[in-house]
């Protein structure tokens, strides 16, 4: 792979890396913090994914300006505006799960997965 | 033959349905609840037989209610091999009331709502089958009387119950799966699900698919008719209250699975078909040796009600014979067998459960000498057996006269050595208790004392009516006319 | 225009703002408040359904934006019907909410009330959207409702709800990530826009890749075997007023959204020529049939057979969806409703034992039969039902099934579908032998007494609900699901 094809490639690069690195700390790691760290990792990736595809080279602000007749001369908004509600679904999510994580430490003192689910077989 | 719009069919299938209902209501006071079951029984075949009249003048009552399935409508239909299995069942279940009523009492069981209840619902189903007009409503009903008699078969709760009650479900549903695989089969090749006289199958259907769906059918329907080796949850049903295996596991679901095959191979593939799935000579061998395997097995147990069992287990294959031989005598005696055999073998449950009621007693080899005590039942005992082995002139006989006849018009004389070998065998399994019951000497009975007369009064009938099928074929409800007509229609041969 | 295809929603939306609210001025308010929101949203439904039948599809346009530019929501047969099910089965869950919430979790009386409505809101907006991002809005509303709800239940029910957190949301991403690339290629986010530019491009990488993330996602949220981790303990340890909610519609709307991008969005041939995803998901649903039934036999807790149980049963809308025919598509359409009552009943019958006993475990249910009869009568109905014993409604689902992978001409399908009606026969008669069979053991003095009615006649309904789903069941199959089957597969 030449450089150029690296630069025009990088965004999906970097994307697929952070997908996979969000995925291993979602399932491979125990503590459920780390977890939770993952998930948001994975989910920026899906943000940054979305923000690329709207580039449009040498394109503006999607602001409608007479000077700029085409809609090819701006950047696409869209992605934005869908992000932006997905930025505050996975807030929406963290906060849920940090939630959850308090609640779990006060009840088990512990936000180890394995030691939590031998405590959860204890109690049942 | 003439479709008559009629709500009788579905009244009949309700009637019970309904008591079920009311029996729950009045579970608290016994004597009103059992008059509903009373009331039921006989409204029930009441409305049977005044179907009776209709399907001799050739008519076909019938109702087609809703459609259950696109193009497959919930519909009954009163035929004559319909009505012949649905008389015998209702009739018979007047009888088995009184005696039930006779035989919880005296015992004092519990969950004698749920009983008696379970009992109305089965009789239900029965009669739902009888009158199917298609394999959906059939398969419905069938599994239906699946369900309801299950809590007939755990009813003591005892472990040995519970047990009986599990492989008793592992046989039924899994025959219950096989039926409706069958079914849904024969949905996808065939233009409809009704039956019809000579069959529904088109007749380019390949014979391995036949016979693959013969087997399914077979699976399906004879796990209830106790076809080896599928047999062995009867035996274990046993250890239900006697007038369940009395009107139940006699008359009501065995002959449900017998009647099934009847439905099928007549009704759904016709004699060409079957004659050309190649499997008319396994499926009688298979009926041949469970009609000697049960009858040895039938000396083998001292326990007379699992002794009573296998013998049903070995008439029942009789019927099967009948049925698969396809040939016109081999039905008449096939499909008569089921009334008499019913008759006959009530009457032996009714025995034992009178033997029961009264002494507690389950096992051959305690009832030396009861014949003094209980002198009526056990008389009544011997003449039914008589029967069963075939003497005349008691009804047994008449039917496996024809069955005879059926076996050499199909060329297959050792089928008449089965038949033969297998009449010695109920006689060396029936006689001893008779003659242990007469003639052995025990300090025990002595004295004159016979189970309540609710009791009593039931099984003398059926006694009664074993004898009498065997003179007088057609004094009762033309049963016999009714088998006659429906092999005639069935596999389309003139009167003889 | 009309406004039905929002106004299913909407009412519920509106009453999860204003339970909280209802709440402040007086507790009593709130079921009302709910019970109205959800009441309006299933007549909504009704109607809509109705409307569709006669007339076709409705389309809204949201804030009168036109398609493909504005969000379209859409009522055809096969959403009016999800729609149906969704809103009918939540307001008897929101029924059943009421006195099950106010004795296990009454602290939480009001929240839980607002918050299970966000999430009938939710899925109800899954089904009647029309425009892929739109739906991961609800379907994400949806997810952190359930999160949120199945947290307030036992002590061990936030470790639950948070693995279940984590793979709903992997779900959740897979979803938006693969909508992502559906949208790149496409340029549009409208579903029939959407499924109008696609079919030139099918052998696209991106589209496959899209395809692959969005079955993926959706299994997960379905929990369709072996992506089912979440489920068993989501639904063992939620509140059971919250399983009763949960448990019958929340996967089947999952299930939904697969049958809507794999049969609508895309043509049901893309799934099968170009990505094998319909077979594989055939194939999982038969394994997962087997596995959760024989999971369930071992189960010695009632919440956690009748999960199990759910993750066999979700597999049967799979396997229907899978086999990619019309009957086989009919049979799980039609599975999804009698699973939701089915499923329903049970979690209510469980939920009305912990009330009156506390105790849910299989072998504490002793005698309860003649304590508690008219509940119980209504589990004999329901599992019998599960069973698929005639004229229950489990058994045409079964049926149509049968008829499907008889017509693909599968003998392991026909087999996973047999042999999984004995399964079920297995766990659910040993609960039954327990109930009637068995006498009580030393506790059987004790007077137990039936559940008060406000749980009982949800419970009681939805098991004659259960009869007349059976009976009916052509009507519902002629009159929607076939034109939906065959509509879906003929294009």
């Amino acid at each position: 792979m030449n450089l150029a094809g690296f630069s025009a490639n990088f965004t999906y690069v970097v994307t697929t890396l952070l997908l996979v690195i969000g995925l291993y700390g979602m399932i491979g790691k125990r503590n459920l913090i780390k977890k939770l760290i993952g998930l948001s990792v994975f989910q920026t990736a899906i943000f940054l994914f979305y923000i690329h595809g709207a580039v449009q080279p040498g394109g503006t602000v999607p602001v409608w300006d007479a000077r700029f007749a085409t809609a090819a001369q701006y950047i696409n908004p869209l992605p934005h505006v869908l992000i932006l509600t997905a930025i505050v679904v996975s807030v929406a999510t963290t906060g849920v799960a940090l939630a959850l994580t308090v609640a779990i430490y006060r009840r088990y003192g512990t936000l180890d997965e394995t030691a939590l689910l031998q405590r959860m077989k204890r109690d049942s | 033959m003439e479709f008559v719009l009629a709500s009788r069919p579905l009244l009949a299938v309700l009637v019970s349905l309904l008591a079920a209902i009311l029996i729950v209501v009045c579970g608290r006071w016994p004597n009103l609840r059992e008059g509903w079951t009373l009331l039921a029984a006989v409204t029930k075949f009441g409305l049977v037989f005044s179907l009776l009249g209709d399907v001799l003048g050739g008519r076909t009552p019938g109702v087609t209610l809703f459609e259950v399935s696109p193009g497959i409508a919930l519909a009954l239909r009163v035929d004559a091999l319909g009505i012949s299995f649905a008389l015998s069942a209702s009739l018979l279940w007047i009888l088995t009331s009184v005696y039930s009523i006779g035989y919880m009492r005296s015992l004092g069981e519990e969950h004698q709502t749920r009983y008696f209840a379970s009992f109305a619902i089965c009789l239900s189903s029965t009669i739902g089958i009888a009158f199917a007009a298609n394999l959906l409503t059939f398969i419905i009903f069938y599994e239906m009387l699946t369900i309801a008699t299950y809590p007939l078969v755990v009813h003591k709760g005892t472990p040995e119950a519970l047990a009986s009650g599990q492989k008793y479900l592992v046989y039924l549903l899994t025959g219950g799966g096989a039926l409706l695989l069958a079914v849904a089969w024969v949905r996808n090749i065939a233009p409809t699900l009704d039956f019809q006289p000579g069959g529904i199958l088109p007749a380019a259907t390949g014979a391995t698919e036949l016979a693959l769906l013969l087997i399914l059918f077979v699976v399906g329907v004879g796990v209830k008719a106790g076809l080896m080796p599928l047999h062995s949850w009867l035996p274990a049903a046993m250890v239900a209250p006697t007038p369940v295996s009395a009107l139940l596991h006699a008359v009501a679901v065995v002959k449900a699975g017998v009647f099934g095959l009847a439905r099928v191979t007549g009704f759904v593939f016709g004699a060409d078909m079957l004659q050309r799935s190649g499997a008319i000579n396994p499926v009688a061998a298979l009926a041949a040796a469970t009609i000697l395997l049960a009858s040895l097995l039938a000396m083998a147990q001292d326990n007379l009600k699992r002794r009573l069992a296998y013998s049903t287990i070995g008439h029942l294959s009789y019927i099967v014979l009948g049925i698969v031989l396809v040939t016109p005598d081999a039905w008449r005696g096939g499909l008569f067998h089921i009334v008499t055999h019913a008759a006959m073998k009530i009457t032996l449950f009714f025995c034992a459960g009178a033997i029961y009621a009264k002494t507690h007693r389950e096992n051959i080899s305690e009832l030396d000498g009861i014949g003094k005590q209980m002198p009526v039942t056990l008389g009544a005992f011997g003449v039914a057996s008589l029967g069963l082995a075939g003497v005349p002139p008691l009804g047994g006989f008449l039917s496996k006269w024809f069955l005879a006849g059926g076996t050499l018009a199909a060329e297959q004389p050792a089928l008449l050595a089965v038949l033969i070998i297998s009449g010695l065998l109920n006689a060396a399994y029936l006689f001893p208790i008779v003659y242990r019951a007469f003639f052995r000497h025990s300090d025990q009975f002595t004295k004159f004392a016979e189970a309540s007369p609710l009791m009593v009064v039931p099984l003398c009938l059926t006694t009664l009516l074993s004898v009498g099928l065997g003179i007088f074929p057609d004094a009762f409800f033309k049963w016999f006319s009714l088998a006659n007509e429906t092999a005639i229609s069935v596999l389309q041969v003139a009167v003889k | 225009m009309t406004h039905i295809p929002v106004l299913i929603p909407a009412p519920l939306l509106l009453a999860a703002f204003l339970v909280p609210l209802a709440g402040m001025l007086h507790q009593g308010l709130v079921p009302a408040v709910a019970l109205a929101g959800s009441a309006a949203a299933a007549a909504f439904a009704v109607l809509g359904l109705r409307k569709v039948i006669a007339e076709g599809p409705l389309h809204y346009e949201l804030g009168n934006w036109p398609p493909p530019v504005g969000i379209e929501y859409i009522l055809d047969p096969l959403s009016a019907f999800m729609a149906v099910v969704v809103t009918v089965t939540g307001f008897l869950s929101l029924v059943y909410f009421r006195p099950s919430a106010r004795h296990e979790i009454p602290d939480r009386f009001v929240t839980g009330h607002a918050v299970a409505l966000l999430l009938l809101a939710g899925l109800s907006g899954m089904v009647v959207t029309g425009d892929l991002f739109n739906l991961f809005v609800f379907l994400e509303i949806a997810s952190l409702s359930a999160y949120a709800l199945v947290a307030i239940g036992d002590k061990q029910a936030p470790v639950a709800a948070f693995r279940y957190l984590i793979l709903g949301s992997l779900g959740g991403s897979f979803y938006v990530l693969g909508v992502g690339f559906l949208y790149f290629a496409t340029g549009s986010l409208n579903m029939a826009d959407v499924a109008e530019r696609l079919a030139p491009i099918y052998h696209s990488r991106a589209v496959i890749a899209a395809a692959v993330l969005i079955a993926v996602a959706m299994a997960l949220k379905m929990a369709l075997f072996p992506l089912h981790l979440w489920l068993p303990d989501a639904y063992t340890y939620a509140p059971s007023a919250v399983a009763g909610l949960i448990a019958p519609i929340m996967t089947k709307v999952a299930a939904y959204v697969l049958i809507r991008v794999f049969l609508g969005v895309f043509q049901p041939s893309f799934a099968i020529d170009h990505i094998p995803l319909l077979p594989a998901i055939s194939w999982l649903a038969a394994g997962g049939i087997i596995f959760g039934s024989v999971m369930a036999i071992a189960q010695q807790d009632l919440r956690r057979m009748l999960a199990y149980s759910s993750v066999s049963q979700i597999a049967y809308v799979g396997l229907g969806l899978g086999m990619a025919n019309p009957l086989g598509l009919v049979g799980a359409l039609l599975h999804v409703a009698n699973h939701a009552f089915m499923k329903a009943c049970l979690f209510f019958v469980a939920g009305s034992l912990r009330y009156r006993t506390g105790s849910v475990g299989i072998s504490d249910l002793a005698g309860m039969g003649r304590k508690m009869p008219w509940t119980f009568a209504a589990f004999t109905v329901a599992a019998l039902s599960m069973i698929g014993i005639p004229p229950a409604a489990g058994f045409f689902s079964k049926w149509y099934l049968l008829l499907g992978a008889l017509e693909v001409g599968n003998g392991w399908f026909v087999a996973a579908i047999l042999l999984s009606s004995l399964l079920n026969a297995a766990y659910f008669f040993r609960v039954l032998e327990n109930l009637y069979a068995k006498a009580g053991g030393k506790e059987d003095e004790s007077r137990v007494a039936e559940a008060p009615a406000s749980m009982l006649m949800p419970t009681l309904l939805l098991a004659v609900g259960i009869l007349v789903l059976g009976l009916l069941n052509s009507l519902i199959v002629t009159e929607m699901l076939m034109p939906v089957a065959s509509g879906m597969y003929r294009r």
